[in-house]
């Protein structure tokens, strides 16, 4: 079997125990589900609380007096002043303004940044910042070394509370090193569901201890992959290699906003990152096809790849993303689409299996973010 | 009620005391698809074997169904449309496809029966 090729996280075992359906992610072997199922899973998250093994991410940390101002040469982001304790969302580009990945960056203080990076790009990530800023910082991974759990829903601030009160303190994006049952973890109040919930960075040994012991409190269930692409997919969130790439730019992407005021065109710290040039471009003249929110008119999932088409016909764009919203109860999407058809409430049609479904451009996010702002 | 039979497609046969033949599919299948979220039912026409008939899509991912033999649908499962949640909580009953008019009556006879479908599962466990 192919599995046994595969690497296995911390919780594999336990994974397994629980009675997940298994899978190659990223070149892991995942659980897709539980026995609970992705639909229940994925309200439960909603309800109550969620327990996520993504240890399979890329956990980096950045030391030395010069690291926020090299990791600035390459994302279009503020991270000179990101305050202690806070964490951000930030991406990597080349030199055409491509999404290399996307990433969380945290300021633990004492000149050091903690970055997670997405599973599949770790490894190019850790290469890339060698290439660029190795010589400016100290760059550690700690891909074997430190695992992550996630811990969404409204109930994960009780639930995480009752190990460390002062958790209930932390405020969105915030970020905090917090004992957890001994363990000297960090934790930031940030998730990918569009729910309050935290990310909890763990050392490897204690993490099967720690996901033991959130799973043994009522409200928390174990959740897999499956609910968690859901999850993101309602909450508007961008999936990297699907809903961003190195083929298009953070405009592109609709991601501007992550783009921080200082490091854009009239910033203080204007451009210095790869590919600027040709995003300030972009933001001056515009872009010809943009991701835009889909809901489709109908109940049949719109998935990733399929065309999407004007009144008369022609291609106009491609959908990056696409399932079914089980709290929405109706499918969702998101898409390229010309620039001539991104407005809300544009009616435009995908092709599933050679018949049209109408569509609807919309906002994002599908149901409300429920992020605790204190 | 007739004997089941089955395909390795994991779709399960009933030839019914009219003629006509019913289609779902097996627990098995519901339980690895995951929930299913939306049934695209066949058109009431005649199809050939393996032609692609339905599709059922879970909050993850799409799967056909394949005609089990040559034949004639003439009635579709439309609960389905607005329930298809029934394909997981009551494959064999509530959760039936479609029936249809087999061009050879004596062809579901020749589908796996009830213990070389168990088979066929336990062959696929082992692998």
């Amino acid at each position: 079997m192919t599995s046994e090729t595969l690497a296995k996280t911390p919780l594999h075992a336990l994974h397994i125990e629980l009675g997940a359906r298994m899978v190659p992610f990223a070149g892991y072997d995942m659980p897709v589900q539980y026995p609970l199922g992705v639909m229940k899973e994925h309200l439960h998250t909603r309800e109550q609380a969620g327990l996520f093994d993504v240890s399979h991410m890329g956990q980096i940390v950045l030391r030395g007096a010069n690291s926020a101002k090299a990791l600035e040469t390459l994302v279009p982001v503020d991270i000179i002043d990101l305050p202690v304790g806070m964490q951000r969302y930030a991406m990597f580009t080349d030199e055409n303004g491509g999404i290399l990945d996307d990433l969380m960056v945290a300021n633990l203080g004492d000149d050091t940044l903690f970055l997670v990076v997405n599973a599949g790009c770790k490894h190019q990530d850790l290469a890339h910042l060698q290439q660029h800023i190795g010589d400016q910082c100290e760059i550690e991974n700690l891909f074997e070394e430190r695992a992550l759990l996630a811990l969404q829903g409204p109930k994960a601030v009780d639930v995480l509370a009752r190990l460390a009160p002062e958790v209930a303190q932390m405020t969105f994006m915030q970020f905090a090193p917090v004992r957890l049952l001994g363990v000297d973890c960090y934790v930031s109040r940030s998730g990918y569901t569009g729910e309050d919930g935290f990310e909890i960075s763990v050392p490897a040994e204690h993490t099967e201890m720690l996901a033991r012991s959130l799973l043994a409190e009522p409200e928390v269930e174990a959740i897999g992959l499956g609910a968690r692409d859901s999850l993101r997919l309602e909450a508007g969130l961008c999936l990297y290699g699907h809903d961003m790439s190195t083929s298009v730019t953070p405009i592109e992407a609709s991601l501007l906003w992550a783009m921080s005021k200082p490091r854009r065109a009239d910033g203080a710290r204007a451009g210095g990152f790869p590919g600027a040039a040709r995003i300030f471009a972009q933001q001056q003249e515009g872009v010809a096809s943009k991701r835009v929110g889909l809901l489709p008119q109908e109940r049949v999932p719109v998935r990733e790849g399929a065309e999407i088409v004007d009144a008369e016909g022609t291609v106009i764009g491609t959908v990056s993303s696409g399932g079914f919203g089980p709290s929405l109860g109706a499918p969702v999407a998101m898409g390229y689409v010309q620039n001539s058809h991104i407005a809300l409430d544009t009616e435009l049609w995908a092709m599933v299996r050679g018949k049209r479904v109408a569509m609807k451009v919309a906002k994002t996010p599908f149901v409300p973010q429920r992020y605790y702002r204190g | 009620m007739s004997e089941l039979r089955f395909t390795v497609e994991h779709e399960w046969l009933r030839q019914d005391a009219d003629g006509l033949v019913t289609v779902g599919i097996t627990a098995f299948a519901q339980e690895a698809l995951g929930d299913v979220v939306f049934v695209q039912l066949p058109e009431v026409q005649s199809y050939a074997e393996n032609d692609e008939v339905a599709v059922l899509e879970s909050v993850k991912a799409a799967s056909n169904i394949a005609m089990p033999l040559d034949g004639e649908v003439v009635e579709i499962n439309a609960e389905l449309e607005s329930s298809p949640e029934l394909v997981n909580e009551d494959p064999l009953g509530k959760g039936w496809f479609f029936r249809f008019r087999p061009a050879n009556a004596s062809a579901v006879a020749g589908l796996l029966d009830q213990a070389a479908y168990e088979r066929l599962l336990n062959a696929n466990a082992d692998a």
